[in-house]
């Protein structure tokens, strides 16, 4: 894991100095509100519904125990007793006193954390596949690369003022978990498919909100060594040809759309062209020295099997169930990675006690080398389980209320904090969620229907990433009341796909209803092994139409 | 500041955050207050604009940032309820955790 240098600790020590100062001349009237709003968004404080919201980064989902502690400790002391995860990886305090924000920044530095380009028009806190280090189907660990982009991304004086924000994702797999083609730069590893050499994909113009997009390759492979140059010119082209007269229109989407994907690539190339490579891409010595904190953990040598871990399956149908869902293979024989879900039935998506923060804290540091990851879709994740070890983590779990058996399941629900929060929100996300994960929570009907991604977000800005939910869920305001849209066939993987508005919105009462309808359609129509989302894609929305309000199916009208 | 929003159809009460806290206050006869049974409502035309005055100067004076005029109904009881749903919940607190906001804090006093 990456640990910060001299320079890195003094850059975060300043900034939290900074803001003290900042909050103190906006007290003394030295700073106008106008003056301020930017600063305290720079540095993740939003003012929301019912009080100030504290965004705290966490580079690339990876968080050490330490950490995680501090967490609990700040929701503990300065919050509410708990935070929020979200689908950027981070986590979100939702009651924060802004008086109290510095002293909490000075609590995140101690433990090498901030909040720094949380919110604003900048490049954002650089997600990554949260499996990075352990899939057997990665080509490189994306952390390294995302480190390299957060170091080279941070207070860059250049891209302090875009357009409008700015999104990257890593992954270094074959499977993307990391969504990448729904950012504004999306990064896949591979291998060149002649040399073998070890690049880069490089993807523009992905995004959700209101005009979703899914990313377009702009470079099929580009050298290690050039990350960083190719990034600046994609940077400096959107920087300078990016709308500012439109925030609507204002995404890299937007001006890829417009400019169209031929003359955006050649505009990136010409700029690349012109830039001083070796002045911007990082020196081989930092980018070794940055890789080398990354290197595998002290794993030992074990057999692929453990008796153990057989024998406490055996013993316990609890275990056992929850071993089938909420595991991952990990590269490493003899271990496993884990979801620790926070989707409880009935639960809120994300949320996480302080309590429930040491525990996992105390589980990664005694069981997963001191690490754990935060997914985007809302669960953490101990990466580096041994099999022998399982059935102990999972008790810890079980007392914890962290263990229900439910990842990729359709009760895994991604929920943005919707109208119960944000004063963004034109509807509420998760009383949404809820009633669905109610409905659905029985095990044995969740893995019955097997994988089914819904996704809800309480308004167009897409926060919950409906629009590449196998099940999207868009809530609305319509003739004052909240209303809710339905979307099929989205995907987030890299066979990325928006959905398709299923038909007009319905009330929230009857949103689990209406996902029940198109839960059995899908079970009548599917061939065996076939999931949701690709008989989604066979069939098409036509069969499942009906299914959104009850209209009588074919078969019900042929039969009157 | 940025522009004053468009006035909402009267009855009306003055919602705002605190500057230094980010609670959700109302304004009442006396100055600010958290709970929204003592809001000053505003009936006419000059109810409205004392009431925005108050957010002017509550906003010059660093008491109150993003404050602005509600449209509620008064209840059986007198207490003026937003009429619009995000209104409700800003007075409240999320509908998810009866435990925490307004409601919590009314429930217990």
């Amino acid at each position: 894991m990456y640990r910060y240098d001299e320079f890195d600790e003094r850059f975060v020590r300043e900034r939290v100095k900074q803001f003290r100062g900042q909050v103190e001349r906006r007290l003394s009237g030295a700073l106008s509100d106008d003056e301020f709003r930017p600063l305290r968004l720079k540095n993740g404080v939003y003012l929301q519904l019912h009080a100030y919201m504290l965004r705290i980064a966490v580079p690339y989902g990876t968080l050490n125990s330490r950490q995680l502690r501090q967490l609990a400790l700040i929701g503990e002391r300065y919050d509410r007793g708990y935070g929020h995860f979200t689908t950027r990886q981070n986590l979100q305090f939702n009651w924060p006193k802004l008086k109290d924000v510095p002293d909490i920044l000075d609590l995140l530095a101690d433990v090498e954390m901030h909040c720094i380009q949380t919110s604003g028009n900048c490049i954002r806190n650089v997600t990554a596949d949260h499996f990075a280090g352990i899939a057997a189907d990665e080509v490189e660990d994306p952390r390294p690369t995302s480190e390299l982009i957060r170091q080279w991304s941070s207070l860059h004086p250049e891209f302090s003022y875009l357009p409008r924000k700015f999104k990257i994702a890593v992954t270094g797999a074959a499977h993307d978990r990391a969504a990448v083609a729904a950012h504004d730069i999306g990064i896949r590893i591979l291998k060149h498919p002649q040399t073998g050499e070890v690049g880069y994909r490089i993807f523009v113009g992905g995004g959700l909100g209101r005009t979703p997009m899914i990313a377009k390759t702009v470079r099929d492979f580009l050298p290690k060594a050039d990350l960083l140059a190719y990034l600046e010119a994609i940077m400096r082209v959107y920087n300078l040809e990016g709308r500012r007269d439109n925030k609507y229109k204002a995404r890299v989407k937007i001006l890829v759309h417009e400019m169209g994907l031929e003359p955006f690539r050649e505009a990136v190339e010409a700029e690349f062209a012109k830039l001083d490579g070796p002045s911007v891409n990082a020196d081989p010595a930092e980018a070794a020295r940055i890789a080398a904190y990354f290197a595998p953990p002290a794993y030992e040598t074990l057999p692929a099997s453990d008796a153990s871990y057989e024998a406490a399956r055996a013993a316990s149908p609890d275990f056992a169930r929850w071993a089938d869902v909420n595991l991952f293979p990990h590269k490493v024989p003899g271990y496993a990675a884990l979801t620790i879900s926070l989707k409880p039935i009935g639960g809120v998506p994300g949320d996480a006690t302080s309590e429930q923060m040491r525990v996992v804290a105390d589980l990664a540091e005694r069981y997963s080398f001191d690490e754990l990851r935060v997914t985007h879709r809302q669960n953490l994740v101990l990466p580096h389980v041994k099999l022998s070890d399982l059935h102990a983590v999972w008790q810890a779990l079980v007392a914890a209320g962290l263990a229900t058996a439910n990842d990729g399941l359709i009760t895994d629900i991604i929920a943005c904090p919707g109208l119960d929060y944000c004063a963004l929100a034109t509807a509420r996300s998760i009383p949404i969620a809820q009633s669905i994960s109610q409905r659905f929570g029985s095990y044995e009907r969740q893995r019955e229907i097997g994988p089914l991604e819904i996704k809800i977000s309480g308004c167009i800005n897409a926060c919950g990433h409906h629009h590449v939910g196998h099940i999207g869920i868009l809530g609305l305001e319509k003739s004052g009341q909240e209303s809710y849209q339905v979307t099929l066939g989205g995907d987030a993987s890299e066979d990325a796909a928006l959905g398709v508005l299923l038909g007009p919105g319905i009330k929230g009462e009857e949103v689990p209803d209406a996902i029940e309808r198109i839960v059995a359609v899908y079970l009548r129509e599917r061939v065996p092994g076939e999931r949701f989302v690709d008989a989604v894609k066979r069939l098409g929305l036509g069969p499942f139409k009906p299914a959104l309000t009850g209209a009588p199916t074919r078969e019900l009208a042929d039969a009157h | 500041m940025a522009a004053a929003p468009k006035r909402p159809p009267l009855p009306a009460i003055l919602i705002a955050n605190t500057f230094l806290e980010g609670e959700v206050v109302f304004r009442a006869a006396g100055g600010w207050t958290p709970d929204p049974a003592q809001a000053l409502v505003a009936s006419d035309e000059a109810g409205a604009e004392a009431l925005e005055r108050e957010a002017a100067a509550g906003f010059a004076r660093n008491e109150v940032v993003d404050a602005y005029l509600v449209d509620v109904a008064i209840g059986t009881d007198g207490v003026p309820v937003p009429r619009h749903f995000r209104e409700r919940f800003k007075t409240l607190g999320p509908s998810v955790r009866p435990d925490l906001g307004k409601q919590a804090e009314l429930r217990r006093s």
